[in-house]
């Protein structure tokens, strides 16, 4: 099978509230950045696809507003998802390997502070019997660690853990967004959002962009490239109605996890797309790994640009490739209530 | 009373609310509007000058800095009749919406024509912009009330092209 490596991705500084920025001056430095960065310019992309959601910008075909950002003319072949740009990243992809392009460009945005992105998350659930009742974001998330502190698989103590872990982990991230790192007792005390999860569980609300390319192997010799390549890549979706899932599982990834057949005690960097602390310590247990080891940039807890999010957890997961602090990763982005749909890359460097 | 119990469903309305921002670009605009000035933003590369400016070129996907002071005439580029009522619009029908491309700016903005006969309204006719009084101004560009006709020697629709190069 045709070989395809990402060659460049760069992230905007996420921040709780880009003020009078609009999406469009987001996008445009990141795109410009990773043309740089891989010494190509627009006319090199075969094929261009973002991510983004058009609630979050409250306009109807708000994503095509996005396309000022990137140079057009002459013009283009793009496409478009209405979720994270991890899935932008897959339809490039498949474009590749159909044949269609050689390189490919991805960008994923969010711009979350305009909105009430608790409601607006509610309207992604189905419409007629769940959203209407408007559980939020927030609320969801809480049923689904409570689940799992019902089923005995998730203590307080982990979900602490794993705040703690992303708060240092953050630190080495440029890009994060520096968040507070209680005490024990103050993660106790810690105001209820959704019991069991305090605002120290949950993800900041965040604004930014993150822009990807992706090339096939000759591309990459043609134009001196050093990819990471995707050694597999896949995605499954669980039922869209809550009622019928196990909320202390995540079926999806175990199910991708067997497919990929991989050693996961070989991986040497997992990043994962993981909202809340009590997913981090859901997917830290799938993964096999210590809640300190998962999300060594400090994940979305310290960053969680909405439809952009898991793209970055593929990007995280490349730049440690690429500066050679690792030889496997494997990233993880999840779109949905409750970890609901989810892709799984897994990332190797040619050793 | 009766068609009330027939129902077999319920509405349930959502509404979201937003705080817009227009983007420093737009910002820029807006504030100028408000001065009685037109300002659009020039692209390095090819040269274009879009108002309102949205901070970027589309067509080069590069930032549009330079900031260009644009006159309140030009001529028409396209139009339509309208003549049935937009619910929600407070101008009564028939009226004419039309394509007003500033002189020195290669993209046109939608408003509307008045003082004239419908039908002798016509692309390339030149038109200058008919201002509320200055204590109506706010940041929009409803701060022009509508473009009226100047009577010079139309323009060459062909002339209006997006860029000449």
């Amino acid at each position: 099978m045709k070989r395809i490596g990402i060659v460049g991705y760069s992230q905007n500084k996420i921040k709780r509230d880009a003020g009078s920025a609009n999406e469009v001056e987001l996008i445009m430095p990141v795109v410009h950045k990773v043309l740089e960065t891989t010494n190509l310019t627009q006319s090199h992309i075969d094929f261009t696809c973002s991510g983004s959601c058009d609630y979050l910008q409250g306009a109807a075909f708000a994503f095509v507003e996005g396309l000022n950002a990137i140079q057009t003319y002459p013009p283009i072949k793009e496409s478009h998802v209405e979720m994270d740009a991890a899935w932008a990243l897959y339809e490039s992809y498949l474009r590749i390997l159909s044949g269609e392009a050689e390189i490919a460009l991805v960008y994923g945005f969010g711009k979350s502070s305009p909105g009430n992105l608790d409601q607006i998350m509610s309207l992604q659930l189905d419409p007629y019997y769940v959203a209407p009742l408007s559980p939020d974001r927030v609320n969801l998330a809480g049923l689904q660690a409570n689940s799992m502190i019902k089923a005995g698989i998730l203590t307080r103590e982990e979900m602490y853990l794993a705040i703690s872990a992303a708060s240092r982990n953050g630190l080495n991230n440029p890009n994060a967004i520096k968040i507070d790192n209680p005490s024990w007792d103050e993660y106790l005390m810690g105001e209820i959002v959704s019991s069991p999860l305090t605002k120290f569980d949950c993800s900041p609300v965040s604004d930014g962009a993150s822009a990807m390319i992706i090339a096939t192997e000759d591309a990459c010799e043609k134009f001196n490239l050093s990819p990471v390549w995707i050694d597999k890549i896949g995605h499954q979706v669980d039922s869209a109605n809550l009622g019928f899932r196990d909320l202390t599982q995540v079926k999806p990834v175990s199910d991708l996890l067997e497919k990929f057949k991989i050693d996961l005690s070989s991986i040497d960097v997992i990043e994962s797309h993981t909202q809340f602390s009590h997913e981090v310590v859901l997917l830290s247990k799938i993964f096999n790994c210590s809640i300190e080891e998962i999300n060594p940039s400090g994940g979305p807890l310290v960053g969680n640009v909405m439809m952009a999010a898991g793209l970055d957890a593929i990007g995280h997961t490349f730049e440690k490739l690429q500066n050679h602090s690792a030889k496997t990763g494997l990233a993880h982005a999840a779109s949905g209530p409750c970890l609901q749909q989810n892709l799984l890359a897994y990332l190797r460097c040619d050793s | 009373m009766d068609k009330e119990q027939e129902k077999d469903y319920f509405e349930s309305l959502i509404s979201l609310e937003y705080n817009f921002t227009a983007g420093s670009a737009t910002t820029r605009f807006l504030e100028a509007i408000a001065k009685g000035n037109i300002v659009g933003q020039k692209c390095p590369k090819c040269g274009a000058v879009y108002v309102p400016p949205r901070g970027s070129c589309p067509r080069d996907g590069v930032p549009t800095l330079e900031e260009i002071q644009l006159p309140d005439y030009g001529c028409i580029e396209s139009f339509t009749v309208v003549h049935i009522p937009i619910p929600g619009n407070p101008i009564e029908p028939p009226f004419v919406s039309a394509m007003i491309r500033l002189d020195g700016a290669n993209i046109s903005f939608l408003h509307l024509i008045q003082e004239i006969a419908l039908e002798d309204i016509r692309i390339g006719m030149r038109v200058k912009a008919v201002w509320k009084p200055e204590t109506e101004w706010t940041t929009s560009l409803e701060n022009i009330k509508w473009f009226k006709p100047t009577g010079e020697v139309d323009i060459n629709p062909e002339s209006l092209k997006f860029i000449s190069s």
